[in-house]
């Protein structure tokens, strides 16, 4: 059998691009270790120093302020040394090939690199290309890759759902939204699949639905209130206006309409129920502002959750 | 084969030994696994009700870069101010002392202690870093080919005990 090319010849995680694919053991001892890590956000000094003397670098060629600011702290809160490319705005608008931007970072001996890019299989290719030519010590975390993953967002997604529900074996879990253009649906769903969440249900319009989605093993709802009865978990993911082409969609008014999540929606969900959204969120679009506000969202801690998942990441394949 | 220490009278004496110098206001931090429980233990046999913490080295251990990151870290509880405490690191075995230089980097990073003690049960010899007890009931020699682990019963009243392990 082919080794999963994440995984190195001890099964230690070595580089992450996709949750697809990893077991339970993996993700689940990316969580235990994110644990220890959330810890050192409270001390007087926020830093550990497993990565002193690592370079990483964070290769985003799509724009995220908020990914992007998570993996700089992180990465600085292991100590390592954390130099920031937005290439969008520089060598590729010159012409310069992908492999040709890593070639010259590797040779500034660099030691990680976190890639985030509009093609699926971007960061991929790096790590492909790394190992063909004998530089396989240099790490790569992919950081939301086209529509097909982004694997820190699911895990923190996962660490967020343990901290609040404990167990994912008695869960039924909605993700609503723009499931068509959302690589951390695909993640999110990988991974709940993978820690035996036994109810993973998808709600959105037909027309935000990839083909072949019910093959995931999720439970497809195109209505909402028939969707959020009895879930535990609801997963909001963001309308995606850039990726869209053509007429997905009515009125953003339309669409709040029929899948915005509402007090009046959520009430149909459990009364302990958690509210989620991996942000940036669009108000009055795909969440009312008193929901994202209110007293079932956990949306800002996922987002320090995700600088601990993060350092998880980042030290255990610096360390693999 | 030498005789395998009493951990529960190594307890008690190293209680003894420490209890003229703790105060209410000491704080002792045991060091994950065995050194935490052997803190917990002087904590109730000590009379004084010292603070009471538990710090997991994993972060800052030397050998990461050659072993990777420890697995099974726990996260450290460190539930009151270092800055200016009088604090007892509080582990099982003393060794190459690669763990109490890791410990003291961690304790330092949440604040300067005004003093800083080292309380173990045996001191195994094999010393890589010029680190000292500041009390230690047993000094026992073992060959470097074998480990010296503290053991927690849990049917037992939380009875410890020591096991020696061939590498």
């Amino acid at each position: 059998m082919k080794r999963n090319p994440q995984l190195n010849a001890h099964g230690e995680l070595q580089h992450l691009i996709t949750l697809e694919g990893l077991s339970r053991e993996i993700l689940s001892a990316i969580l235990d270790t994110a644990e220890p890590f959330a810890e050192v956000a409270e001390r007087e000094v926020k830093k550990v120093p497993l990565l002193r003397g690592k370079s990483v670098f964070n290769l985003f060629f799509e724009n995220s302020t908020r990914t992007r600011t998570t993996f700089e702290i992180a990465a600085k809160r292991l100590s390592a040394d954390v130099i920031n490319l937005n290439i969008n705005t520089s060598s590729a608008a010159k012409g310069e090939s992908l492999l040709d931007t890593v070639d010259n970072l590797a040779a500034m001996q660099a030691d990680m690199f976190v890639v985030r890019h509009a093609s699926s299989g971007a960061p991929y290719l790096i790590a492909q290309h790394l190992a063909a030519t004998g530089r396989s010590h240099i790490r790569v975390v992919n950081a939301g890759d086209g529509r097909h993953a982004h694997p820190t967002q699911g895990l923190l997604d996962m660490y967020t759902i343990r901290h609040y529900k404990k167990d994912f074996t008695r869960l039924t879990v909605a993700v609503v939204g723009d499931v068509l253009h959302s690589r951390v649906a695909r993640s999110q769903i990988h991974a709940l699949r993978t820690l035996g969440v036994p109810e993973i249900r998808v709600i959105a319009p037909r027309t935000l639905l990839p083909a072949g989605v019910a093959d995931m093993g999720v439970r497809v709802f195109q209505d909402m209130k028939e969707g959020l009865k009895g879930v535990d978990v609801v997963m909001m993911l963001r309308l995606q206006n850039e990726r869209m082409q053509g007429a997905l969609l009515p009125s953003p008014q339309e669409y709040f309409k029929y899948y915005g999540l509402t007090p009046e929606k959520l009430r149909l969900a459990k009364p302990d129920a958690i509210v989620m959204h991996p942000g940036p969120m669009n108000r009055g679009i795909e969440i009312d502002s008193a929901v994202a506000d209110g007293a079932h969202s956990v949306i800002l801690p996922q987002v320090t959750f995700g600088i601990a998942v993060r350092m998880a990441v980042m030290s255990m394949l610096a360390g693999s | 084969m030498p005789t395998l220490p009493d951990a529960t009278a190594l307890c008690a004496q190293l209680a003894a030994a420490m209890r003229p110098s703790i105060t209410p206001q000491t704080a002792l931090v045991g060091i994950h696994t065995g050194g935490a429980w052997i803190a917990e233990r002087l904590h109730r046999e000590l009379g004084i009700k010292p603070l009471l913490g538990s710090i997991d080295v994993a972060f800052y251990r030397d050998d990461y870069h050659q072993r990777g990151l420890h697995k099974g870290a726990k996260t450290s509880n460190i539930p009151f101010d270092v800055e200016g405490a009088h604090i007892v690191i509080v582990d099982d075995v003393l060794y190459t002392g690669r763990t109490i230089r890791a410990a003291l980097n961690e304790l330092f990073d949440y604040g300067r202690p005004a003093r800083v003690d080292l309380a173990v049960l045996v001191d195994r010899g094999g010393r890589e870093l010029p680190v000292a007890a500041t009390w230690c009931p047993q000094a026992l020699t073992l060959p470097a080919s074998q480990t010296l682990v503290l053991e927690r019963n849990s049917n037992d009243g939380e009875a410890l005990s020591f096991r020696i392990t061939e590498k």
